[in-house]
């Protein structure tokens, strides 16, 4: 294999290891948000036991999503070293703002929001939740900001030729309001809120299909549901517009979401189904006219499909891009339908009678984080074979001094560690899951504990269930 | 050339850059070297409190890194592609031994068993001592100077890192950070861990002089382009001299219970010493050895004035933001370690 085939495999895999932490600590950022806020206005411990629990989970996972992150934003010069010079102009300075004003942000606050209980009172914790919480949002500004730059280049001018071409920013803000960036933004937001509010909801069913924790996990739960529902149907909005933004600047990557191949003609729109490049067939199950409704609102409307793209300016795995599209939305709308069904139960008073629905709320943590990774295989992949869509290819961006052993060694190298990673993860997110949020020891006797009971306005001790 | 107060913006980035990873090898420097005398220390209890003095700022502390290098990535494109793909190795291998030590410092206290705690110590203490080596190690390689051609793209050969110079630089380094981290513990314990740590400094800092004699001499004598900036500037002298005093006062105030001073004199050991190398350089980046006029400056490897001048604002309002936060968590975590419920 080659430097570029091992290169893109080597960031595929890193990357998305990376991005299984980072929508979980953005997510469960949020809801730890609501729930501190609740224990400040109501003074119920259960409150306060339910944040310190999730406290402890959270910085399991931020610790493995910093440790992987760092990987990332060195491998852009390691592995793509053409690249790096080609576009360090424009967006070095948005990764250089995500460093002072994202990580600084959480990771300074991180250490209050982890071991700061007994160092702080009440409302500076609450704050360095909050902090965290904006800290981790920010840095998925700036990282999608560059991304999309990628996608939708604008605001650069290019200077320089051959191996010294490199784009130069012209105007700032038209960089970092480039077309596609504010709705990605939102899309992985709401993605983000999606993987957080899951967790939560998985772990409190499973703690109420045990008969433990009751009174303190319905209450979680609740928490959760109501940003899984806000953030679920707000994930068909802003998914709608980032469709819109790829039909008008990426036709390629459309043409391949849909499996549409003929040079100009109607489009449909599948629910799902298989693509053949050889035969240039699409089948399944569609809606006639579907595509060409979406983009311009007319079901008869012709849509430029692949073959009205050079052959090799076109994404190679149209199939892939085709099955991972349909399966984030797919997701998106079982979620939506999930979390209204669940509220109506809420509403009527039964939400927690049905034990089907609360084993498949202990499965439903793995369908944002499919969605998530999905999205942007959709994303990525579609793109190819551009790394900075029609001004750098792919092939043409890689480092001339690194090798395809190199590569291969960091890669087999990374894998292990990985591996190594997810497995450790796994078993302390499960031992901290079945260990529950009840210290056995220790409980009362953190120094500031009372005078935090004290401090909140007013306190209805609970009895722990 | 746009200018701020008479320096131009490339320079003021350098400056920038410089400073932060000055700010990041005092500050990741204390917990490194930490981290590398872990083994030292026998009883858990110790082990504990050396890991919970670290706990809440560590991960704090390595975000300098992370803006260091996106700083280098805005700035100097060029440099930032050329050494981290000439130095591809290395850097995998750096990058997998910070994982190895937050997962350690992580995982170590969530399991009582004997076998899994020292597991994740002596992972701990390799890796942190490892990590201290290879940045020695990559600073002694761009003193040094790589070979580039005139694309600046690195042409030497996949091991050419591991030479006697850059590992002298790295044993300097590990040394250094030592001597910092047991000063930053002796600062955080009591008793007789405290007792045991004002001997580990002692020793420590023997170590780091040692390492760093050897170093001044070896670069003096072999490494021609260095040792030129000292000739050509009489002022050079000086910095050496207040390291020395820096030295010296270290142990005086350790002796005096005066740690805070004797931290922010080992903190003044480590500003002068990267101080040097970048005077010495400049303003050369990245020599290109054997090919002089291949080297990335300054001026050749910069990004475009609009792109600096955007970012140095970014700089002006972040950096104090910055300090502050950084500020109060020290300030909250002040004093001897207390362990509690929420501790490693
Ligand atoms: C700022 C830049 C940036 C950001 C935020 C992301 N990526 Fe990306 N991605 C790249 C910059 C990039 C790249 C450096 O430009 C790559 C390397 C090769 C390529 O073509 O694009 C790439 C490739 C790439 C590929 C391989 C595509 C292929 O080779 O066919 C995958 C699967 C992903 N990325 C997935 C992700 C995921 C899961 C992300 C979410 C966190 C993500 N990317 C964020
Ligand atoms: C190639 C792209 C990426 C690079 C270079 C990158 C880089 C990094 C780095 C260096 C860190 C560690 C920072 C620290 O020490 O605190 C980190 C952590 C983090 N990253 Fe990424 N990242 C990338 C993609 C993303 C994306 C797409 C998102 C969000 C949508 C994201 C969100 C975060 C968050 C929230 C953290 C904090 C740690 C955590 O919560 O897991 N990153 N990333
Ligand atoms: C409900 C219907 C949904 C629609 C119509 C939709 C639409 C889209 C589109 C068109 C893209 C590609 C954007 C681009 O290439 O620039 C995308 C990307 C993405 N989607 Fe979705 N999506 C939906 C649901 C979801 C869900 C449920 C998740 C995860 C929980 C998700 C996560 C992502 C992510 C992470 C990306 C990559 C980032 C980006 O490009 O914005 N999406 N989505």
């Amino acid at each position: 294999m080659d430097v570029e085939i091992l290169s893109r495999i080597q960031f595929a895999f890193t990357i998305a290891f990376h991005y299984i932490y980072p929508p979980l600590s953005i997510g469960l950022g949020l809801v730890m948000v609501f729930m501190e806020g609740m224990y400040l206005k109501t003074g119920n411990v259960i409150y306060e036991k339910m944040t310190r629990f999730w406290v402890k989970i959270f910085a399991l996972i931020f610790g493995i999503g910093v440790a992987t992150g760092i990987v990332m934003e060195f491998e852009f010069g390691t592995n793509w070293a053409v690249y790096s010079r080609y576009v360090g102009d424009v967006f070095g300075s948005a990764l250089a703002a995500e460093g002072i004003f994202a990580f600084a942000l959480e990771s300074g606050f991180l250490g209050i929001l982890i071991f700061g209980w007994n160092r702080v009172g009440p409302r500076v914790h609450f704050f360095s939740t909050i902090m965290v919480t904006l800290g981790s949002m920010f840095s998925a500004i700036w990282i999608v900001v560059a991304n999309s730059w990628q996608q939708t280049p604008a605001g650069y001018h290019v200077v320089g030729e051959g191996i010294n071409a490199r784009a130069e920013i012209t105007d700032f803000w038209a960089m970092v309001f480039n077309p596609s960036s504010v709705d990605r933004i939102l899309h992985v937001w709401s993605g983000s809120f999606l993987a957080g509010a899951f967790l939560v909801t998985s772990v409190s069913a499973w703690y109420i299909l045990k008969g433990k924790y009751i009174e303190l996990s319905r209450a979680s739960f609740k928490i959760a549901l109501l940003v899984a529902l806000g953030a679920s149907l707000f994930q068909l909005f802003s998914g709608h517009r980032s469709a819109d933004i790829v039909a008008r600047y990426q036709p390629a990557k459309l043409a391949a979401m849909e499996g549409h191949f003929d040079s100009l003609a109607v489009a449909d729109m599948y629910l799902f189904g298989w693509v053949n490049k050889e035969e240039q067939k699409t089948s399944g199950l569609s809606i006639p006219g579907g595509l060409s409704f979406m983009t311009h609102g007319d079901f008869n409307a012709p849509v430029p499909g692949l073959n009205s793209i050079p052959e090799k300016d076109r994404p190679g795995a149209v199939n892939f891009v085709f099955q991972t599209y349909h399966i984030m939305i797919a997701i998106g709308m079982f979620l939506i339908a999930l979390s209204l069904y669940t509220t109506f139960l809420w509403w009527r008073g039964t939400l927690f009678d049905k034990r089907w629905l609360l084993w498949l709320f202990v499965w439903a943590v793995l369908l944002p984080q499919i969605g998530n990774q999905v999205g942007w295989y959709t994303a990525e992949v579609g793109r190819q074979p551009w790394v900075v869509y029609k001004l750098l290819r792919t092939s043409d961006a890689l480092s001339e001094a690194v090798t395809a052993n190199q590569v291969l060694s960091s890669l087999i190298l990374f894998t292990l560690v990985y591996i190594l990673l997810f497995t450790l993860f796994v078993y302390l997110l499960n031992k901290k899951i079945t260990h529950g949020p009840y210290d056995t020891h220790n409980e009362d006797h953190s120094p500031r504990h009372l005078e935090m009971a004290d401090a909140v306005k007013s306190s209805h001790p609970t009895n722990p269930s | 050339m746009e200018t701020f107060v008479g320096i131009d913006y490339a320079t003021w980035w350098f400056l920038v850059i410089g400073a932060v990873f000055t700010g990041y090898a005092i500050l990741d420097g204390f917990d490194l070297g930490a981290g590398a005398l872990h083994l030292f220390l026998n009883k858990e209890n110790s082990r504990r409190i050396a890991l919970n003095a670290i706990g809440p700022v560590w991960d704090g502390n390595e975000v300098w890194l992370v803006i260091g290098g996106g700083a280098l990535f805005a700035g100097f494109p060029e440099v930032y592609a050329s050494l981290l793909s000439a130095f591809y190795t290395p850097f995998m291998i750096f990058l997998v031994a910070l994982i190895f030590r937050a997962v350690s410092i992580e995982f170590r206290s969530k399991e009582p068993m004997l076998w899994w705690r020292r597991m994740w110590d002596v992972s701990y203490c390799l890796s942190s001592a490892l990590l201290a080596f290879l940045l020695g190690m990559m600073l002694g390689n761009v003193a040094q100077g790589i070979l580039l051609d005139k694309d600046h793209i690195y042409r030497g050969t996949d091991m050419a890192f591991l030479n006697p110079y850059a590992c002298m630089v790295g044993v300097t380094a590990l040394a250094l950070f030592m001597m910092h981290g047991a000063i930053y513990l002796v600062m955080k314990t009591e008793d007789r861990l405290y007792a045991k740590l004002t001997i580990i400094v002692r020793r420590a800092t023997i170590f780091f002089v040692i390492s760093f004699v050897i170093t001044s001499f070896y670069t003096v004598l072999y490494i021609p382009h260095m040792a030129d900036q000292i000739h050509d500037s009489p002022s050079m002298f000086v910095l050496p001299v207040i390291m020395i005093l820096a030295i010296a006062n270290i142990t005086r105030m350790v002796a005096k219970r005066k740690y805070l001073l004797a931290f922010l004199s080992s903190a003044l050991v480590i500003s002068v010493s990267l101080m040097i190398v970048c005077l010495e350089l400049f303003p050369v980046i990245l020599y290109s050895a054997g090919a002089p006029e291949n080297s990335l400056t300054v001026y050749n490897a910069a990004s475009s004035e609009k792109t600096l001048g955007i970012m140095l604002t970014v700089a002006a309002i972040g950096v104090p933001l910055v300090a502050a936060y950084t500020t109060f968590v020290f300030w909250t975590f002040k004093g001897k370690v207390t362990l509690d419920e929420t501790s490693y």
